[in-house]
């Protein structure tokens, strides 16, 4: 890890920095939430931007939407391995997860999981869904105010997740300690210390050992954690490969559809005109949902390390060089997207963005995610006139998650 | 112009006026096919074009390239005769052309 950065990039506005002064990781600009005019300088002056000297130690960003397609499409010259975000990972506590490694090895891992969440199996899940949707809307208090993010964001998303895990009901806020600590770290107040973080994660592993052991003696049955266990590709890993690759869809799966939930009503409080749409055309959900999703970018990057030299926007990342892919700069590109700043719940082709991911590792539960949002504002819109938010929410201080901690909304009805 | 037919999962079809040089999946959204999403649009990274090509029509169409191949590789729906028809390209030879689009993209 280098020294502590010199230059405070939330103190400057962006054109007053020279552009080999920038470093879009620096937790400033995510905790102050400066980063998007940053970004808006890199796309324009420096769409391939190398940063030599950070936290994360060097590293390229890529801001363009067109550029990260080619990086994203490319796992043969752009590894994922051994990690997939700017934090370099522990060297005393690898955690090998499927979406940080290449081909044929990814391959085999995801292909053991991705039945739990392929289309024919969510038609089954939505009535489920939909009952526990109504549920935890009609407990909220109206007209009083209450934090959404804990009530509903975080309720409904790890009420999913114990479910595609068939993990103990009353336990499963334990999912979203261990999500949180798994994308934590000292800095962002979430664990005191890495020991700490990694006591919690064992602490995670030795629960799910517990599962696992109780699912391989039993004949397969389509939760995750079975389907691990009994999987061609995936019943020999070691511990530390199942802890990994149990953070990995314990986050993918909470994380990122907690704060589209919290996104989407943070969006339309600042966009009344949008929220009238809404109330005069509910046929526009589905739609709304992928503008939500790419509006708010819940992982605004991924990272890669090049495999070979390669030129991308007139510049030559190096072999061994880290890349990040700034999804959350790529989605208001307004090279590839028309009014990318504003949010239009009736965006033509909004399916087209980045939140996803493209090639070989694309989300395995994006339509999961979409069907989660999707019957979350259905029930949403049978019940209230206006979720108002109160005040400004919560951030992360993260350049990875980029979410909310709490949320302060009121409830009107009809 | 090539004709080609789309078969939604419900049995409708779609039978349109396609261009020589564009893509199915280019074909199918030009003219509103319910059933294909395209989210990449057409860079082979998505795999939400997915098709099955009708039986008559598979020597004519052939096999998915590498690329493409990896990418119906992650849906677990997938079948012998699945394409993703961004990467298939509508020429005079692929005339009355017809695919069976699947219930659900992945």
């Amino acid at each position: 890890m280098s020294e502590a950065p010199t230059i405070n990039m939330a103190e400057f506005d962006p054109k007053d920095l020279a552009l080999e002064d920038i470093d879009i990781a620096q937790r400033s600009l995510w905790i102050e939430d400066k980063k998007m005019a940053f970004f808006e300088r890199l796309r324009d002056e420096a769409p391939v931007h190398f940063c030599k000297d950070s936290e994360f130690g060097p590293y390229w960003s890529v801001t363009r939407y067109k550029d990260i397609m080619e990086v994203d499409g490319n796992w043969q010259d752009f590894s994922s391995e051994p990690a997939i975000t700017i934090v370099e990972p522990e060297e005393d506590f690898p955690l090998p997860m499927f979406i940080a490694m290449d081909p044929p090895v990814h391959d085999d891992q995801r292909k053991t999981v991705q039945g739990s969440v392929a289309p024919a199996n969510l038609k089954l899940m939505e009535e489920t869904i939909r009952a526990r949707t109504q549920k935890v809307l009609d407990d909220l208090p109206v007209g009083e105010q209450f934090d959404w993010v804990d009530r509903v964001s975080i309720e409904l998303t790890t009420q999913m997740l114990a479910t595609l895990f068939d993990f103990p009901f009353e336990d499963r806020r334990k999912l979203t300690r261990w999500s949180d600590v798994a994308t934590g770290d000292e800095e962002s107040g979430i664990v005191e210390s890495e020991e700490a973080r990694q006591a919690e994660l064992y602490e995670c592993l030795e629960y799910f050992t517990n599962l696992w052991n109780e699912r391989a003696e039993r004949g397969e049955s389509n939760d995750l954690v079975s389907m691990l266990a009994h999987g061609e590709a995936t019943k020999d890993m070691s511990p530390q490969e199942y802890l990994g690759n149990l953070i990995l869809l314990i986050v993918g799966g909470n994380d990122t559809t907690r704060n589209s939930m919290t996104g989407g009503v943070w969006a339309l409080n600042q966009n009344p005109g949008e929220y009238a749409k809404l109330r005069n055309n509910p046929g526009v959900i589905p739609n709304m949902v992928s503008e939500i999703i790419r509006w708010q970018t819940p992982l605004a990057h991924m990272r890669r390390i090049a495999n070979k030299d390669y030129e991308l926007g007139g510049q030559t990342i190096k072999a061994g060089d880290k890349v990040i892919m700034w999804y959350l700069s790529g989605n208001r590109d307004e090279r590839s997207i028309e009014n990318p700043n504003e949010f239009i719940i009736d965006r033509p082709k909004a399916r087209q963005h980045l939140s996803f991911g493209f090639g070989v590792h694309r989300c395995m539960g994006n339509r999961l995610a979409e069907m989660q949002l999707r019957v979350l504002w259905e029930e949403v819109q049978k019940r209230f006139h206006m979720v108002e938010v109160i005040g400004e929410p919560e951030r992360v201080p993260s350049n990875f998650v980029h979410g909310y901690t709490e949320m302060q909304v009121v409830l009107h009805p009809h | 112009m090539p004709k080609i037919t789309f078969i939604e999962h419900n049995g409708t079809q779609h039978t349109v006026d396609a261009e020589v040089g564009q893509s199915v999946m280019q074909a199918a959204m030009d003219n509103l096919v319910p059933g294909i999403d395209a989210d990449c649009g057409g860079e082979c990274s998505c795999a939400t074009c997915h098709v099955m090509v009708n039986s008559d029509w598979l020597a004519e169409v052939g096999a998915p390239n590498d690329a493409e191949d990896s990418m119906l590789d992650l849906n677990p729906e997938r079948e012998q005769s699945s394409r993703l028809s961004c990467q298939m390209t509508v020429s005079d030879e692929l005339d009355g052309l017809i695919v069976d689009l699947p219930e659900f993209q992945f």
